[in-house]
């Protein structure tokens, strides 16, 4: 069975700095992998190549045996790769309902049907009280849930989250972790950025952790925590581990 | 064609351009300031120009002294016009963009029709002047002393920018500011009277132009709309927010303007300096100097 | 579960329906031939605005070149039947399809713009057009063409006895743009047109093809707008480049959608009924002198409107975004 998504030698560079080098990883189906390191070691912009917000300087992506390395994002999505912004792109001046029917047209174009997958994601997502309301208007934490659930939307098979447990109370960060475990459980993988490491630890299958644009170690959670490495990465960010 | 008229015209065309960098030098600013394009700012132009038709009209005051005067003005009129309008404008939540454009466009409007109300359609000329109709020869190559003046203007006038802005508390404030609206609110920053004082600044500089141009062009109240167009491109072509920028942009503007003159029939003239805009922008889609 | 959203459907509809039956009764009680002629550029900037609406309002590319639109369809009918004799009908179909393949043309490097960029080039665009056309001598330059009467009929669609055909063409092409807008803002394009609008980094995570999006909102405004400019040129039967293509009409397009509320659907119907009328009336009125009284009353207006009333004058009616009712 090969993976389904795979990053080959991939290089990033913006101008002088380099922002990826070299980095290879893959996820396998079905899993929950969690892409963390301290700050800028490269997490967004591998997760942005991934996605397709840009090409890679160098080497290749591929996605569900295919090579998806110079499809735009909207290509890639409609492959099958939904993903969320860590800073959340609600469409502001719409419902919350019709946020997520965006996402529903990729897979058909009868309105009606759209509309019903979108209440059921909606469902999904513990939003439907709120399908109504204008984007807008919702709480940080239900903007969050949004862009999850407009990703879901698409039906993809991979879901990139990008720091979707950041920055929320620990009851809404529990409520998180409940909905990407379901998500999981719908057979959807599922590749995650996090910058502080306590709160994804639980929950993934299996952490890679990014130092300085380069793969440092990848593992069993339990076994990434202790690595003498990964400790000495994140000391210069010392509220990282704490936090 | 002679290489002589070729020199005339690009003379011309730069002393012209220098000029129309000048008129779009309180755009710039005020872009940079505060991401707000002031669609008003061609009627700010005329006013400057009746302002100084009327300072010769009723006491016989040569547009050069006339200029410190209208600049002076205008400052406290630009000002007026954030605390009165512009300030409610960035407010609102839905449709800022909309919201901007079209209340600063609803004010060119009312200015050009209170023009019309008070200074009727008619169209006026500072008839004798010291510097109009005077033109020098520099070997062969004759120059308007008007548009050379407004050139000096000009150049000064930037210089004086930059100084401005690089040397003072107030245009370190300024600066500061279009960084980071929000941060200067912590260190006391009163945000609204360094946008009123932006505002003002910029009105100034286009009193200046507006007191040199009514030297050589008729005054009249649709004279802001040729010059505004001229004045937006001359921005975007440097890049939206970069004084500096309009300076260059100006310059090129009159150049190409000259130029164009040379080739296709004078009523085509702008076609050049649109389509080196277009061309500018579909290779760099924010300017020459704009940043990416 | 969707009820109340097709109800909402259903009931915008209904309305229209019973406006457009209102407004066909109109001319019945109305005979004043100045009102009439009042009526008819109230419907028409209605239509233009509701076009100018689909790319600027819902899709959000705001565009202040549409008058570069209505002058070609103008210029491609008057054009067509002066100098081949070929019928307006043909010509008006003709001129809307040279103006969306135009406006996609432009729009390939233009929709690489973002904001004022954007903004500008599409004045720029237009002007450069009105040149063009000033200076072109076979198109009668700035002298402009003047279309001669053949014969009252609808097969010309000339009448030089009574304005009320051109009312009835007027009312049947701001219905047809409303119909079109209503149908499109509940169809893949109206959704990715908003997406587009409000997040084109976001939509096009979600499969959003951003520039196609961008392109058939284009391509159906310019359509739409052409077709006014077509019908704009029979009814006053003598155009010129300034006439058809200046600045004005591009604003003139804008307003009332901006006015009445930007990006919806009742936006530019009910923005043209206040703004149109109003304006030819403190013309007629108050500035008939040429003395800037008619600018400075619509000036304010714009300002006093758009300070105050930011989502437009639909915000009256419904607060904002009208809400479903709970479930």
């Amino acid at each position: 069975m090969t993976a389904l998504l795979e990053t080959r030698g991939v290089w990033q560079r913006f101008g002088g700095l380099i922002a990826n080098s070299d980095v290879s990883i893959s996820v396998g189906r079905g899993e929950i992998v969690g892409l963390i390191g301290p700050n800028g070691a490269g997490k967004s912009t591998l997760f942005n190549l991934i996605a397709g917000v840009l090409p890679p300087t160098q080497g290749s992506i591929w996605f569900d045996g295919e090579d998806v390395t110079k499809m735009p994002a909207a290509v890639r999505c409609q492959r099958g790769i939904g993903r969320t912004f860590q800073v959340v792109k609600s469409f502001e001046t719409m419902t919350v309902i019709d946020n997520v029917i965006v996402g529903a047209l990729i897979r058909t174009t009868v309105m009606r049907e759209a509309r019903r997958k979108a209440h059921e994601v909606l469902e999904f997502a513990g939003l439907a009280a709120r399908a109504n309301v204008l984007a807008s208007d919702l709480v940080p934490s239900e903007k969050r849930r949004l862009e999850v659930a407009r990703a879901l939307a698409t039906e993809p098979k991979l879901l990139l989250l990008d720091e979707v447990l950041t920055g929320l109370t620990p009851t809404e960060a529990q409520t998180g972790v409940d909905l990407v475990r379901r998500v999981r459980d719908t057979g959807i993988t599922v590749l995650m950025v996090e910058h502080v490491m306590e709160i994804v630890m639980p929950l993934v299958d299996r952490a890679i952790v990014l130092d300085l644009g380069k793969v440092l170690t990848e593992g069993k959670p339990a076994d990434v925590v202790r690595d003498p490495k990964v400790i000495t990465a994140y000391l210069g960010d010392r509220h990282a581990v704490g936090a | 064609m002679t290489a002589e008229t070729i020199i005339q015209s690009l003379a011309s065309g730069l002393l012209m351009g220098l000029l129309y960098g000048l008129i779009a030098a309180g755009l710039a600013l005020i872009f940079g300031l505060m991401d707000v394009v002031n669609f008003a700012h061609g009627e700010f132009l005329m006013i400057a120009m009746y302002a100084t038709f009327f300072l010769f009209a009723f006491f016989a005051l040569d547009p050069l002294l006339a200029a410190p005067l209208v600049a002076a003005a205008l400052f406290v009129f630009g000002a007026l016009v954030y605390l009165l309008v512009v300030r409610f404008a960035v407010r609102a939540k839905a449709n800022a963009g909309m919201v901007q454009i079209f209340s600063t466009f609803g004010l060119a409007i009312v200015m050009r029709g209170l023009a019309q109300y008070f200074f009727t359609p008619d169209y006026r000329s500072i008839t004798h002047s010291w510097l109009g109709g005077k033109t020098i020869s520099i070997s062969g190559i004759f120059l308007p002393v008007p548009q050379l003046a407004g050139a000096v203007v000009s150049i000064a006038a930037f210089a004086a920018l930059y100084f401005f802005i690089h040397s003072t508390d107030f245009g370190r404030a300024l600066e500061a500011t279009r960084e980071d609206a929000g941060a200067v609110a912590l260190v006391g920053i009163d945000k609204n009277r360094v946008f009123a004082l932006g505002w003002g600044l910029g009105a100034a500089l286009v009193g200046l132009a507006g007191a040199i141009m009514a030297i050589f062009f008729y005054v009249y109240p649709d004279v802001g709309a040729s010059f505004a167009l001229i004045a937006y491109v001359t921005v975007a072509l440097g890049g939206f927010g970069s004084v500096f920028g309009a300076f260059a942009g100006g310059i090129i503007v009159g150049l190409v303007e000259a130029s164009t003159a040379l080739i296709l029939p004078p009523s085509l003239k702008s076609v050049g300096i649109y389509a080196v805009y277009l061309l500018v922008v579909f290779i760099r889609p924010r300017g020459l100097f704009g940043s990416l | 579960m969707d009820t109340s959203f097709a109800q909402r459907r259903r009931r915008d509809l209904i309305i229209a329906a019973c406006c457009a039956v209102a407004a066909a009764l109109v001319p019945l009680f109305v005979k004043d031939v100045y009102i009439q002629n009042i009526m008819v550029l109230t419907l028409m900037y209605a239509a233009l605005s509701q076009s100018w609406n689909i790319l600027s309002g819902y899709c959000g590319q705001i565009s202040l070149g549409h008058a570069l639109y209505f002058g070609l369809g103008a210029y491609t009918t008057a054009l067509l039947f002066t100098k081949f004799g070929v019928l307006p009908w043909f010509g008006m179909f003709a001129g809307g399809v040279i103006s969306a393949l135009i406006a996609m043309a432009l729009g390939y490097p233009c929709f690489r713009l973002r904001g004022h960029y954007f903004v500008i080039a599409t004045i720029v665009i237009a002007e450069t057009a009105l040149l063009l056309f000033q200076n072109w001598d076979w198109a009668g330059a700035a002298l402009g063409i003047d279309i001669p009467v053949r014969r009252d009929s609808w097969l010309y669609f000339q009448f030089t006895r009574s304005k009320l055909p051109y009312f009835y063409f007027a009312l049947a092409l701001a219905c047809v743009a409303w119909l079109v807008t209503w149908w499109l803002e509940d169809s893949k394009w109206g959704f990715w047109w908003r997406a587009v609008k409000d997040n084109p980094d976001a939509a096009e995570s979600l499969g959003v093809v951003v520039f196609d999006s961008k392109m058939g909102a284009a391509a159906v405004s310019a359509f739409l707008t052409a077709v006014g400019g077509s019908f704009y040129a029979q009814f006053v039967s003598y155009i010129d480049p300034e006439s058809v293509m200046g600045f004005q009409f591009s604003l003139l397009m804008a307003l009332p959608a901006v006015l009445g509320g930007i990006g919806t659907l009742w936006g530019p119907v009910l923005g043209a009924v206040v703004l149109i009328p109003l304006t030819e009336l403190t013309r007629s009125y108050i500035g008939g002198s040429g003395r800037g009284v008619d600018l400075i009353v619509y000036g304010a207006l714009i300002v006093a409107i758009s300070l105050a009333r930011p989502e437009g004058l639909i915000g009256l009616f419904s607060r904002g975004h009208p809400k479903e009712p709970a479930r």
